[in-house]
């Protein structure tokens, strides 16, 4: 079922943008569900971050596996145990860009039956920076079509990723990683116990999505040509708000556009939202220096006190009649 | 809010992300691109037609000329018989560029605008013509 329902979910956007297009609702699938969909993920999206903001960090929290700040002749280690906001910078940036506490995953395993071992896993790492750089690189090469004249660094990225030169049109190799990352994690999620036991339906759904626009896209590049001139006229005129919808463009290109658009939508209302949240993330964005300074819960609300002054104020006579000790006369 | 000016920037950031190909185009007039036929030997052909039919050489121009390169370099062949059972040579130069010898005016056309570039010219000689 959890698996079942997200399929059929995206078979049913595809069919859809089938039918529209055969409808004739091209003008409905080229541009007004692109617009929607662009207009939901931006206010989403900020509408999400502006949400995290609120929510106050009531303890000092940062995940720590080193040395910390201490006396001048131990060695601190900066990245693990950051004491300044610089340090703070370099680890979010190699987690951001190198997903360094995904690369620790370990995993531990019964040997023998009874010895039960941990070892490194790396898998899930090698899956995931594979995806996730692939993706980056396949949306920078759509830059292409959205921007006349094309930069010359699109000239660059291109030339790398085609550099293999196998057919033609030129194989992008980022599109190959992409689609096969995905089919990884998606078969990960099934074959693996463990984690088939707790996907749901929502780790499912972006996977298909994404393979599906992966799919769809090399189909269009390599198999049925859709025609790229017309793809460009209808984004061009997308991005200066002057829609245009060439009659040259196939269906198979209304299905790409749908199901993007779906996943735009679908991003900030989704798990897809870490691209935002790994910047927010307390454990590892926060200084570790409780013990320098002290870090005030931001719902403290000042608390009535009755000190032991006040209260020697208010009984000191019957303290006196009773020959307890009292600090002033 | 919390940390009010360190979230201000994310959100510019991301802002100057996503909408990059809106205000990247503001002032910019971009025209559908036009390849014209109006060569002097094209205008001479009593049937104006390609090798093959438009569609079909429009999206598939690129795997066609790959295969004739295969069979005229790797296999010899070259001879190439069209779905009407018409013979052509096989040859970039002297068959496709005989007809589309506007090749600025041709190829590079939609090639530039999608963002194209196509590497027949890494080992054919690009024809000399007057910039217009």
């Amino acid at each position: 079922m959890k698996i079942l329902v997200p399929f059929f979910a995206v078979i049913a956007l595809v069919l859809l943008a089938v039918i529209g297009t055969a409808a004739n609702l091209h003008f409905l699938f080229g541009a007004v569900i692109p617009y929607a969909a662009l207009f939901i993920f931006i206010f989403g999206v900020i509408y999400r971050v502006l949400k995290w903001a609120k929510s106050p960090v009531p303890f000092c929290i940062p995940t720590t596996c080193g040395q910390q700040k201490s006396l001048p002749w131990i060695k601190q280690n900066k990245l693990e145990n950051p004491s300044g906001t610089l340090h703070v910078i370099g680890r979010m940036a190699l987690e951001v860009l190198t997903f360094r506490s995904l690369f620790r995953n370990i995993k531990g395993e019964l040997r023998d039956g009874s010895k039960f071992v941990y070892g490194s896993d790396k898998w899930l790492w090698l899956g995931g920076i594979a995806f996730h750089y692939a993706f980056l690189i396949v949306l920078l090469r759509h830059i292409r079509l959205f921007a006349e004249p094309t930069p010359a660094y699109l000239y660059i990225l291109e030339a790398f990723d085609g550099f293999l030169q196998i057919g033609i049109p030129r194989l992008f190799a980022t599109g190959v990683v992409l689609l096969a990352a995905a089919a990884f994690l998606f078969l990960r999620r099934i074959y693996v116990p463990q984690v088939r036991y707790i996907s749901l339906a929502a780790d499912y759904f972006p996977l298909f999505l994404i393979m599906g626009i992966a799919a769809t896209g090399i189909i269009m590049r390599y198999f049925f040509k859709t025609d790229i001139v017309g793809v460009k006229e209808l984004a061009m005129g997308l991005v200066g708000f002057n829609p245009v919808i060439p009659k040259s463009v196939g269906s198979i290109f209304y299905v790409h556009l749908l199901l993007v658009s779906a996943l735009f939508a679908y991003f900030p209302f989704s798990k897809l939202m870490h691209m935002g949240g790994v910047f927010l993330s307390p454990t590892r964005n926060m200084v570790a220096n409780s013990r320098e300074f002290r870090h005030v819960n931001p719902w403290n609300y000042p608390v009535k006190v009755h000190t032991y002054e006040e209260y020697e104020e208010d009984f000191r006579e019957k303290m006196k009649m009773a020959e307890i000790p009292v600090e002033k006369e | 809010m919390y940390n009010g000016g360190k979230i201000l920037i994310g959100i510019i950031v991301f802002l100057l992300f996503a909408a990059f190909p809106f205000y990247n185009n503001i002032g910019k007039v971009s025209a559908k691109p036009e390849p014209k036929l109006n060569t002097p030997v094209i205008q001479q052909l009593a049937e104006k037609k390609c090798v093959e039919p438009k569609d079909f050489m429009k999206a598939e121009h690129m795997q066609m000329l790959n295969d004739w390169r295969d069979s005229a370099i790797r296999e010899g062949k070259r001879t190439y018989i069209n779905s009407e059972g018409k013979p052509f040579y096989i040859s970039l130069q002297n068959t496709c560029m005989n007809c589309h010898s506007n090749k600025k005016e041709f190829c590079d056309k939609c090639h530039t605008y999608a963002a194209v570039k196509p590497y027949c010219w890494t080992c054919h000689i690009e024809p000399k013509e007057k910039r217009s």
